[in-house]
């Protein structure tokens, strides 16, 4: 036990160089993820028919196949098209186009549950389409997905670890090489374990903190008392 | 009596087959406080939505200030200021406050400076009773406060007519009163509006005129003396004897009870 401690320790600034790429992959991942998975709930939701067709296909392709082919297809198949790729924004595209088309079901099913009555009522008052969906639908959705969408950052982060694969320095490889350098595989992991652990614990508390931040006062209770 | 302000001219509107109502013709004249009665679904909410433009009617035509908003090209977003709705279910926006509620079209639609906005809404707040309810949330309000402050929503635009599509069926007896009270006073106010209620009492009070639908079409029309004194129509008779027997009670409530 103590010789692993000692093995942490000594390997910590290794660790954490490892770690703060981890955190750099899952931050640009969920950020362009986000912007794609928007993008594909309101064409979902409220586009024309192209856009929704669209917006179906790349969900099911991205979230149908896996994101280790994924990140593969992108790192070594797009050079064989003629479009050469480094290895970190390969890791950023396939994680964030993965990640997008998670996000956006998570998206497309609060949006949904606003309901018509809203976009309804935004239009009575001459609020065009486009307004109502950014003053109105869109931030409840945003409130309401919360609980569900903060699973994605959690499974984002772990997922990162798939592109040590094309070897970007992140934990895993950062965990691979100094289990290499002090033949102690057990050590090493269970340091990157650790690590990983914290990072996720953190970012669970920040999203809790978030969506208690961002509740609606009396939202929840308006719900059961009118059955609106 | 003022010139029209809306007027439809033998409007059709089907789903599929199913014919929702059929060449309804009336005119809303300045001032004026219109009551549609009836059955439920024949087509009197329908009617509203399409005189909104929420929904498109697929024959005939619709003129506000004699401008035929049923047009071709014609810029809905721009019409649906000049006409106020009130829900049913209130459809309050559940993520701000009353103020914000009220003052969000004056500043996303009309374009209002934020001081303007506020001024405009608190007025209208005021208006409906509510100025003390300014910050709170729809999910802090009861259901007549909320659609108070859906009233004044509609109001804050300004609009040339107001358009209630049933304000009360959603709320607890007690709870009408306070919202009647509001309706009765926009209307001594001079306010042109077009109601879709069952509150007998109401519609016998403040309409100048009321239009008793059934399956699509209009059955009958006149001053509510006519209607509840002597209805030329049996169905009428018959529709005004039931409605009275099962709303008679929470009116005489809601009246008893004023906000």
């Amino acid at each position: 036990m103590s010789n692993w401690l000692q093995l942490f320790i000594n390997s910590l600034p290794g660790f954490l160089d490892g770690a703060r790429v981890t955190l750099e992959l899952t931050a640009i991942g969920l950020g362009l993820g986000f912007v794609l998975g928007l993008l594909a709930a309101l064409g979902r939701a409220y586009g024309p028919p192209w856009a929704n067709a669209l917006s179906v296909s790349y969900i099911e392709l991205f979230r149908g196949t896996p994101l280790l082919v994924q990140l593969f297809l992108i790192y070594y198949g797009l050079p064989g098209l003629g479009v050469t790729i480094d290895r970190f924004p390969a890791a950023f595209l396939a994680l964030g186009l993965n990640s997008g088309a998670y996000q956006a079901e998570y998206l497309r099913g609060a949006l949904q549950a606003i309901g018509e009555g809203q976009m309804m009522a935004g239009r009575a008052i001459g609020m065009s389409r486009w307004k109502t969906v950014r003053f109105i639908i869109l931030p409840q959705a945003l409130r309401l997905v919360l609980p569900a969408w903060s699973n994605e950052p959690i499974a984002l982060m772990k997922a990162t670890a798939v592109v040590f694969l094309i070897a970007v320095p992140e934990l895993m490889s950062k965990a691979k090489s100094i289990a290499a350098r002090t033949y102690d595989p057990i050590g090493a992991y269970l340091g990157a374990a650790l690590v990983y652990l914290v990072m996720i614990f953190i970012l669970a508390e920040g999203i809790k903190r978030l969506d208690r931040r961002v509740r609606i006062p009396g939202f929840g209770d308006a719900e059961a008392q009118h059955g609106v | 009596m003022a010139g029209p302000i809306l007027e439809v001219r033998a409007i059709t509107k089907k789903y599929g087959k199913n014919i929702v109502f059929q060449d309804i013709s009336t005119t809303v004249n300045e001032g004026e406080t219109v009551v549609v009665i009836g059955p439920s679904g024949t087509g009197k909410s329908t009617l509203l939505r399409c005189i909104n433009l929420l929904t498109r009617v697929d024959r005939g035509q619709i003129y506000l200030d004699g401008r035929e908003i049923t047009a071709p090209g014609t810029d809905e977003d721009e019409v649906r200021q000049h006409i106020g709705m009130v829900f049913q279910n209130f459809l309050l926006f559940n993520h701000l406050t009353a103020l914000d509620n009220v003052q969000i079209g004056l500043r996303r639609v009309k374009g209002m400076p934020p001081e303007t906005a506020y001024q405009k809404a608190m007025a209208e707040l005021e208006r409906v009773g509510l100025a003390d309810r300014a910050g709170h949330y729809p999910g802090q309000l009861s259901g007549g406060q909320q659609q108070r402050v859906a009233i004044a929503r509609a109001l804050a635009m300004d609009p040339r007519i107001m358009l209630f599509d049933e304000p009360t069926s959603a709320l607890d007896p007690e709870l009408i009163g306070e919202v009647l009270e509001v309706m009765r006073k926009l209307a001594l106010e001079g306010m042109t509006m077009l109601v879709v209620t069952h509150e007998m009492g109401f519609a016998r009070e403040v309409a100048d005129r009321i239009i008793f639908m059934e399956g699509g079409r209009i059955v009958e029309e006149g001053p509510p003396e006519i209607m509840f004194g002597a209805p030329q129509n049996a169905r009428t008779r018959e529709f005004l004897w039931k409605i009275t027997e099962l709303y008679g009670k929470h009116e005489g409530q809601g009246r008893g009870n004023p906000g």
